[in-house]
């Protein structure tokens, strides 16, 4: 594996410019200070409550995120990029996902494989023909991108089903405004805190036309057992819109209510937080206790927006992903600004035979995998886990794409032996309403504290920071 | 507001102050049964802290016998009792976490660092100190969550829900202990009892907080008749029916004109006030204080059920 870009230091050693003023700084500040800061920070994530559950632990009902208090710094320029390909890819997305409910133009020119769409579990024959206010499918996206040399951005992952992490991106800055002020005033640091205004804005504009003058918007979460529930009741406070759970909405009418404390109250928008598969359990997985029954009928009435839309899966899959170039040039007629790391479609006989050979140097994922699971790095891994998962891939080749292990770039980051290098990746948000798409400067940067480690993940030990990009 | 925030506002302010409750009685308990024989005379004073927490049936399937080590553990630490002060502080923090957002800081604060705090006790203490500390500790926490309540937040109708939370337990309690403890509390004792009667007298007021109030009010030495009097009808006294039902219907009132609608439970609520207010001592102990005070635990499940029908589901 190449050896990694310092989004510090760079290749040669030298520091790049937007980490200037943070190099000075840290050679300025004394390890004391730091440590201290550091515990200050994690005391203050404990109070207020931050918190997430990792399914299968048995005593950590309710873990902290480790935060490492050195920020990740992003120069005007790059933002600038980085925006422009995110609007790029989200707006094809959109018109992709409207496409195969509709037209099916991509399908037909062989843009994307058939039955990669049709035999997709999260794809959803419901939404056939089904209109969405102002056709728009995706209204919040969370794009992982990470960086591998000086210029170049690939994007690692679409996320555009319930993505999360927003709150780590709000209350990482709070924190750091908190803790170091005199950081900041030696930077020009692009603010996020309108974040909440934008997403309450962007839901609030695709509201059903039978909606009153001043829409009444939802967040629907699966409840304080879910792993995001924090993120939900947080996002909920700052919109100041009511958090809901399945149990407290109803349908009559095909429109859906909520119950209050002053009867039945209309609901016009619904930025839920719950997977397809649970919202309704008459239309999904009838088993399941956390949606709301009928609430598909109102959505297909055009009584309520669901945001994100229902079956917005066929774009975000790990198979799809390999085609979002070829989607991006068809539906918009551009070339990608953002690019895809070069992918291995093991369902494809040429590919796999490469994959078989080359493992060693390659990331395998599962197709419908997420959260760090079900993956093998090929450089790390030894020999019998290697053997398993080419038995794996040999027996069901279509569930598994292969990359190139990235050299991810790394950052500065505090851990025990003192100030070293990690790996991090970003996820921006992007919001799309009626009137235009809206991002935020800056977004969740994850690091992976163990040296030398590539999963970012927080339920694999992985840490945040809080992401700064320089106003000019 | 959302039906379910209501209920889980209502159930934290209930847990929170049946905990505190759980906390004085064991306390009065444990004092009682520290004098000498002679002075409290041979009643098992465990069985009727048992009694009064009101979860006799429940103890009972789990301890053969109520004596110290196993009313202690059941009332403060056991998770097989629903309403041990243990569980009542879990369940507070767990309707806590479901309405964050009604929250403020301060109120989250205190419940969420009362539930950390709790974890430090792990299966209870081990020494007779250690247990008071504890209680003590228990009835710190209320008063922190109370406090910080009363002091944030917005006097809208999240306010008066917990404040209805707060009052209905309270009446409960209160009436539990003259429930349980009424005998102790007719005129036919007015042989101005031995110390037996004295120190249970003394306990009864020190489950509710009221021994110093009384020489307040009355100035006298304490009188079965005058307690019951407190207890019962005296709106002066933070824990007496008479209070509670006068704050009841005062939250009532507030949540019926901020909704435009009165309902069932206003009409509910005005009724019991106005049997309290026009009730006299003599009257009660003349057609029966047991019968009364059984009426009144009758009535006020009554309205709790009605207040959950009205809004809380």
């Amino acid at each position: 594996m190449a050896v990694a870009f310092d989004e510090m230091t760079g290749q040669d050693g030298t520091i790049r410019p937007a980490y200037k003023e943070l190099s000075s700084w840290l050679g300025e500040v004394r390890p004391d200070v730091l440590d201290y800061r550091r515990r200050e920070a994690e005391l203050l994530f404990r109070r207020i409550g931050i918190t997430f559950a990792v399914y299968g632990e048995a005593d950590s009902q309710e873990r902290l995120i480790p935060f490492d208090v050195i920020p990740r710094i992003i120069s005007a320029s790059e933002w600038k990029l980085l925006s422009r390909g995110l609007e790029q890819r989200v707006k094809a997305i959109n018109a992709y996902i409207k496409d195969i409910y509709g037209k099916r133009e991509s399908l037909r020119a062989g843009i994307v494989p058939e039955d990669l769409v049709f035999q997709n579990p999260v794809f959803r024959p419901e939404m056939n023909g089904q209109k969405v206010p102002h056709d728009i499918y995706v209204h919040i996206a969370g794009i992982d991108i990470v960086r591998v040399d000086s210029e170049t951005f690939y994007v690692l992952e679409d996320n555009v089903r319930t993505p999360s992490g927003v709150s780590y991106m709000l209350e990482n800055r709070e924190i750091m405004l908190r803790l170091f002020p005199e950081l900041f005033s030696r930077h020009r640091i692009a603010p996020v805190e309108n974040y909440p205004d934008e997403l309450l804005a962007t839901l609030q504009s695709v509201a059903p036309h039978s909606a009153a003058a001043e829409p009444s918007v939802v967040l629907l979460t699966p409840g304080v057992y879910n792993s995001a529930y924090y993120e939900h009741s947080f996002l909920a406070d700052k919109l100041g819109i009511e958090l809901v759970e399945g149990r407290d909405l109803f349908v009559k009418g095909e429109e859906v209510f909520m119950r209050t404390t002053q009867g039945p109250k209309r609901v016009d928008v619904i930025y839920r937080r719950l997977d397809d598969d649970f919202l309704d359990p008459l239309a999904f997985r009838p088993d399941s206790a956390l949606g709301v029954p009928g609430i598909m009928s109102a959505y297909q009435a055009g009584n309520v927006t669901l945001a994100n839309a229902v079956g917005t899966g066929i774009a975000d899959d790990k198979a799809v992903y390999s085609y979002m170039p070829e989607i991006v040039k068809f539906f918009l007629g551009e070339e990608p600004i953002l690019k895809n790391v070069p992918t291995y479609r093991c369902r494809e006989e040429k590919h796999l035979t490469y994959v078989l050979d080359n493992i060693e140097q390659l990331v395998v994922k599962e197709v419908h995998g997420s959260g760090g699971y079900g993956m093998l790095i090929g450089p790390t891994a030894d020999k019998a886990t290697i053997a398993a998962f080419k038995s794996k891939l040999k027996s069901q080749p279509a569930n598994f794409i292969a990359q190139p292990t990235l050299a991810l770039s790394t950052c500065p980051t505090c851990v025990d032996a003192g100030i070293a290098p990690r790996h991090v990746d970003l996820r921006p948000f992007v919001l799309t309403g009626k009137d235009k798409v809206r991002i935020v400067p800056g977004g969740l940067t994850r690091v992976a504290l163990k040296a030398g480690s590539l999963v970012v993940n927080s339920s694999q030990g992985g840490g945040t920071k809080d992401t700064w990009v320089l106003d000019s | 507001m959302l039906s379910r925030t209501a209920d889980n506002l209502y159930w934290l302010a209930r847990y929170v102050e049946r905990a505190e409750y759980l906390a004085r009685i064991l306390e009065a308990t444990q004092r009682l049964t520290a004098l000498p024989l002679a002075y409290v005379g041979e009643s098992n004073e465990w069985e009727s802290a048992v009694a009064t927490a009101g979860c006799a049936n429940a103890f009972y399937a789990v301890f053969p016998e109520a004596n110290e080590e196993n009313v202690t553990d059941f009332l403060a630490f056991s998770t097989d009792n629903p309403s041990s002060i243990r569980s009542c502080f879990e369940a507070a923090r767990t309707n806590a976490r479901a309405v964050r957002t009604a929250l403020t800081m301060e109120m989250w604060d205190a419940i969420n660092g009362t539930w950390l705090e709790l974890k430090r006790y792990g299966n209870g203490p081990t020494s007779r100190e250690e247990l008071s500390r504890f209680l003590r500790w228990v009835q710190e926490s209320s008063l922190l969550f109370d406090g910080s309540a009363y002091r944030t937040m917005l006097r809208n109708d999240a306010y008066s829900f917990t404040r209805l939370g707060v009052f209905m337990e309270r009446a409960d309690n209160t009436a539990r202990i003259l429930d349980v403890k009424y005998h102790m509390l007719l005129p036919a004792h007015e042989h101005v009892g031995g110390p037996l009667d004295y120190f249970q007298w003394t306990a009864i007021l020190r489950s509710v907080s009221a021994l110093t109030s009384y020489h307040w009010v009355y100035r006298e030495s304490l009188k079965p008749w005058l307690i019951a009097d407190f207890l019962i009808l005296k709106e002066e006294m933070p824990r007496s029916l008479a209070s509670c039902y006068e704050n009841i219907v005062t939250h009532l009132d507030k949540i019926a004109s901020a909704y435009g609608r009165q309902g069932p439970s206003q009409r509910l609520a005005r009724g019991i006030r106005t049997r309290l207010q026009n009730s006299r001592m003599d009257e009660i102990f003349q057609t029966g204080l047991h019968e009364f005070i059984q009426s009144f635990i009758a009535d006020n499940n009554r309205i709790g059920a009605t207040v959950s029908q009205q809004y809380l589901t």
